[in-house]
């Protein structure tokens, strides 16, 4: 293995390091970013409830729900990491040294993951075992090239927004509030994405996750054909393309934006 | 005066952080995109499986306590929010412990500039249902007293679970930044904000009557939607008069302020014991 190939993979390690030991340390995580959420998915599962919709759109929330956790990784804790970074003055640190910033979110990305994936389980095992929600596994071959199709885009775009998050200050915070439940009604986290008609889920199909949840739905639950905004072969080939073109534009953006950053002097400035 | 002083000075400083020194049309633009596509999740959940128009009383049950509940959210985020951002982002909770500042007065200020911000909100959201979703509500038959008099107590018991929550945070590491809306979307669940208790299992009600929120939400639509608007939904609910209602909504909340006080206290004394005021966690 090239030196290059061996510090990008003790990069990794090294920023993956801390989240792993972070929640060891802190177990309460496991009440407030596990236990609570799932509560929350909840109120929307009783929503349908109440209006008494057929019981495969519970397993459609069962299944946004697990992916909010997903979108909140990308948000919070790799695109606005890198603003308390620089708060924190690690920034600078992590420019400074040999280091990828690829390398250090790729880190970020798969440490966060654990409690992130943990958050995704217990919400699927407890719409399975709660709410009594029936997973097809006919497909389920499909379904994980589905989902790690996904998460490659998804956190190929995660390292998009960690680009420009290097020259926010703090309207880092604002931007991650804006990209929040603006995603959720738009990617059809809690209903079927075409809904909103062709045009709007065409447009949202940017964020991998709206392709991602309508063609895991498909698979997951094929008695209901309503759910499908595109075929799932179509959403899987749209899924690879989204995450070559993200994972690709992601290291031009990133290369880009860390030289315009030292120009502008954005590396250490704190805009408390 | 002390907690009058500090919340009037916490309240300016919020706001200062919250939106001023932000970019303007970015900070409106985040001020009302979020609850309005937040309510109009509801909206198409809603809209997807009945495929009726916005006139039915379960649509504007559901829709006003939805509305209402950004309150909800605002409080508590704004308050424990405020404990992390100011212990690890600014470092000035020390500063703030060691001020003749009180600390109850200065956290609710910080939540206050929230709540300021999200009342824009609230009022867009009204009018956009109102105007583009024809939600019947005829400002003319509002029983305003009646409506004052459970926004009074109910923000006082929004207050006081913030300052829980404030309290609760005190304890936690940085990566609990979400821990407002985590507590906020759970106690979704229970106060029948978007649909009647009714419609939980047994053994999860109980969670929702001890809740100032359930009752605060239900006096809310009786005073703007009629006295009895929710009463053929929320059949739990419907036996309680309106009076009845506002005298468990206060005992509700003077009870919750009763925990408050042991809780902070305990809460503090903790934080102060482990060095917990100061900390700093960058996971």
């Amino acid at each position: 293995m090239s030196d290059n190939a061996q510090l990008f993979l003790r990069t990794i390690i090294a920023r993956a390091y801390p989240r792993v030991i972070g929640t060891t340390r802190e177990k309460s995580w496991v009440f407030f970013d596990t236990f609570l959420p799932l509560l929350s998915t909840a109120a929307y599962i009783f929503f349908y409830r109440a209006l008494k919709a057929p019981e495969e759109y519970i397993g459609l929330v069962v299944v946004g729900g697990a992916m909010t956790a997903f979108w909140l990784n990308v948000l919070w804790s790799m695109s606005a990491q890198l603003y308390w970074d620089k708060d924190a003055g690690n920034l600078a640190l992590y420019v400074a040294a040999p280091a990828s910033l690829m390398g250090i979110l790729l880190g970020m990305a798969l440490g966060g993951l654990l409690a992130t994936t943990v958050r995704a389980v217990v919400i699927f095992t407890a719409g399975w075992l709660l709410f009594g929600v029936q997973f097809s596994l006919a497909y389920w071959g499909l379904v994980i090239l589905t989902f790690i199709l996904t998460m490659a885009a998804l956190y190929g775009l995660g390292m998009l927004f960690a680009s420009l998050f290097l020259l926010f200050g703090r309207e880092a915070w604002h931007v991650s509030n804006l990209l929040q439940e603006p995603i959720y009604l738009a990617s059809g986290f809690y209903f079927p994405v075409k809904a909103l008609g062709f045009w709007v889920a065409a447009a949202a199909s940017f964020v991998p996750l709206t392709l991602g949840l309508d063609a895991m739905r498909q698979l997951l639950f094929p008695s209901n054909p309503t759910f499908g905004f595109l075929t799932v072969n179509l959403e899987v080939w749209v899924l690879l393309g989204l995450g070559v073109v993200f994972v690709g534009a992601s290291k031009f953006a990133l290369d880009y934006m860390e030289k315009l950053a030292r120009r502008q002097g954005r590396i250490t400035e704190r805009r408390r | 005066m002390e907690a009058l002083r500090s919340f009037r000075v916490a309240t300016w400083l919020g706001w200062q952080i919250e939106g001023n020194r932000a970019d303007p049309f970015l900070f409106y633009v985040y001020s009302i995109v979020k609850p309005v596509t937040s309510v109009m999740i509801l909206v198409i959940m809603y809209w997807v499986i009945t495929r009726t128009d916005t006139a039915s009383p379960y649509f504007a049950y559901m829709y006003l306590g939805n509305v209402a509940y950004i309150y909800v959210g605002s409080i508590l985020v704004g308050v424990s929010w405020a404990v992390i951002d100011d212990r690890e982002h600014y470092q000035t909770l020390k500063y703030i412990y060691v001020s003749p500042i009180n600390v109850y007065f200065y956290l609710l200020g910080r939540g206050m500039a929230r709540f300021l911000t999200d009342t824009l909100s609230v009022v867009i959201t009204m009018a956009f249902a109102m105007l583009a979703l024809r939600l019947s509500i005829n400002p003319a038959e509002l029983r305003w007293l009646y409506l004052f008099t459970p926004m009074v107590f109910g923000m006082a018991g929004m207050a006081f679970m913030g300052l829980l929550l404030g309290a609760a945070t005190l304890q936690m590491a940085r990566h609990f930044w979400s821990v407002g809306e985590s507590v906020a979307g759970a106690l979704f669940l229970f106060c029948g904000a978007i649909f009647p208790i009714d419609v939980l299992p047994a053994w999860l009600r109980p969670l929702g009557f001890a809740l100032p929120l359930t009752y605060w939400l239900e006096s809310l639509r009786r005073a703007i939607l009629g006295p009895e608007a929710s009463k053929s939904i929320s059949r739990s609910l419907s036996g309680i008069s309106d009076s009845q209602l506002l005298l468990i909504l206060v005992g509700v909340t003077l009870v919750t302020g009763i925990i408050l006080i042991y809780f902070f206290r305990w809460s503090e004394h903790r934080a102060r014991e482990m060095g917990l005021i100061d900390m700093t966690t960058h996971y």
